[in-house]
């Protein structure tokens, strides 16, 4: 039996060390001892609990996982969370992508890549989520358009939705479409909470 | 005003390659490649010193050619204080302002006020203390100048290595909690104690930075990497190459894995000719200069 808690940040390039520092923060108030490792090779791949896939380009982040021979693994991964770039990774589908970019088709939405216009149109707001308020960053962030019956969402921002989550038989998946690991820890415990089941 | 919505940006980018590209052809490969973000130019740094005379801000009509072609970031270049280049990049919805030493400075005395822009700017730095002027003045993010143009990494190695050295001198100040040394420090640069404080705390810059300037092959990239930079810039090393296709792939690959010699090995396999470097020496501009 492994003992060892296990959660790895995918670290080819993105906002890595901030999502392993918040994870970090998050194991710590939840008085857990987890291992959290920046992931870049296929081994590692089935020693992890979980995957966190950070912000950066979608369009890198899916080449080189391909390219390190990856990207069919990371689909049996049982626990992912992504944000911004990540949530992209996880839609099944995605309008504006580029003509050989691919996800990992796992959670049932719809995601508009680069949604809201270009870097001048960035913003930052306090917004309500279903884990409590949180002040959220949007960086050339994604919009997701549409989610089937079973993706439970988790917070809205002017009608749209921006987190959900989705449960799989065993597999649980949760994607925002903002930075949490950037204001809070509130969304990094609450994925730690559901891949540990407590 | 900090733009904090920039240096988030700038955190988005880290561990990858921005690439120089000239048109909606070259952007495409540099996407393909697995590029995070192109600076879209008229000319590559080498062109560009060949071809002498006064450099300035692109086209417009290549930059919304360029930002037509690709999903990632689009970067462009102004010149050294020609703040109107910069409100007619911003207009253009550029994700980001390279405030460049690469084009003709336009003012010897004053860089842009970059704190009146929504668009983040990056901008270049041989030190420290130019680092953070620039930041002062509102830079989301900082680049090591090197010397573009050349496929020469050894400009670009002393700035890493200046930059890295005058922080960790700040450090040990910090430590040995001399605090009259550190205030004489923020004099010298020119800056505000506050942030002389802050990048002593931190260890680090308090935006992202990465390398520029002669950056030629896969080892080049991972060598700036090992370094300390967060991800590197290549202009004429992808595109004065023998086979761009495979250089912009392998030098991603290489920024990448840059811990791994394995795999920068592998990346470094069957590339053909690099672009042909200069001897720094042999230099009549020196482009790393431009800019105080």
């Amino acid at each position: 039996m492994k003992l060892q808690k296990t959660i790895g940040v995918l670290a080819f390039h993105g906002d890595v060390i901030e999502h392993i520092n918040t994870t970090k923060n998050a194991a710590k108030n939840l008085h857990l001892d987890i291992d959290v490792i920046p992931v870049r090779t296929k081994e590692i791949i089935q020693t992890l609990d979980a995957l966190i896939i950070p912000g950066g380009e979608s369009t890198t982040l899916h080449k080189l996982c391909e390219r390190e021979g990856m990207w069919e693994k990371m689909k049996h991964i049982k626990n992912i969370f992504g944000t911004c770039a990540g949530a992209i990774m996880l839609a099944k589908q995605v309008s504006h992508k580029t003509h050989d970019q691919k996800t990992l088709e796992l959670m049932d939405i719809e995601i508009d890549r680069n949604a809201y216009g270009r870097q001048t149109e960035s913003f930052e707001k306090n917004v309500k989520t279903s884990l409590g308020n949180i002040h959220s960053v949007f960086i050339r962030a994604p919009r997701i358009i549409r989610v089937k019956k079973e993706v439970n969402i988790l917070a809205n921002n002017d009608g749209e939705i921006i987190a959900c989550e989705q449960k799989i038989n065993d597999n649980y998946y949760l994607a925002a479409c903002f930075h949490p690991e950037l204001t809070s820890t509130i969304f990094h415990e609450y994925f730690i909470r559901k891949v540990y089941q407590i | 005003m900090v733009n904090q919505l920039g240096r988030n940006l700038a955190q988005m980018l880290k561990g990858g390659v921005i690439m120089d590209v000239v048109n909606a052809e070259h952007a495409k490969i540099a996407e393909k490649a697995g590029a995070v973000a192109v600076m879209a130019l008229e000319r590559v740094p080498s062109d560009i010193r060949a071809a002498g005379g006064v450099a300035r801000m692109s086209d417009p009509t290549k930059i919304k050619e360029i930002q037509k072609s690709v999903t990632i970031p689009v970067m462009a270049k102004c010149r050294i204080g020609h703040f109107v280049e910069a409100q007619v990049l911003e207009s253009l919805k550029v994700d980001f302002v390279d405030e460049s030493e690469v084009l003709t400075p336009a003012d010897e005395e004053f860089h842009i006020d970059k704190t009146k822009f929504k668009v983040p700017f990056v901008c270049g730095c041989r030190d420290l203390g130019e680092a953070l002027r620039r930041i002062e003045e509102g830079a989301a993010m900082i680049r090591t100048k090197g010397e573009p143009g050349t496929g020469n990494i050894v400009e670009a190695v002393r700035h890493i290595r200046a930059v890295n050295k005058d922080i960790d001198e700040l450090k040990v100040l910090l430590k040995q909690k001399k605090f009259t040394k550190l205030k004489e420090k923020a004099k010298e640069y020119r800056v505000s104690y506050d942030l002389v404080l802050q990048v002593a705390k931190l260890g680090r810059l308090p935006v992202v930075n990465f390398a520029a300037g002669g950056i030629a092959t896969p080892a080049d990239a991972a060598l700036c990497m090992q370094l300390g930079v967060d991800g590197v810039f290549v202009g004429s090393g992808i595109f004065k190459s023998k086979d761009p296709i495979k250089m912009a792939k392998a030098i991603v690959d290489a920024t990448a894995h840059f811990n791994d010699p394995n795999k920068i090995a592998k990346a470094s396999e069957n590339l053909g000719e690099a672009m042909k470097g200069l001897e720094i020496s042999t230099l009549e501009t020196k482009m790393a200069a431009r800019g105080i």
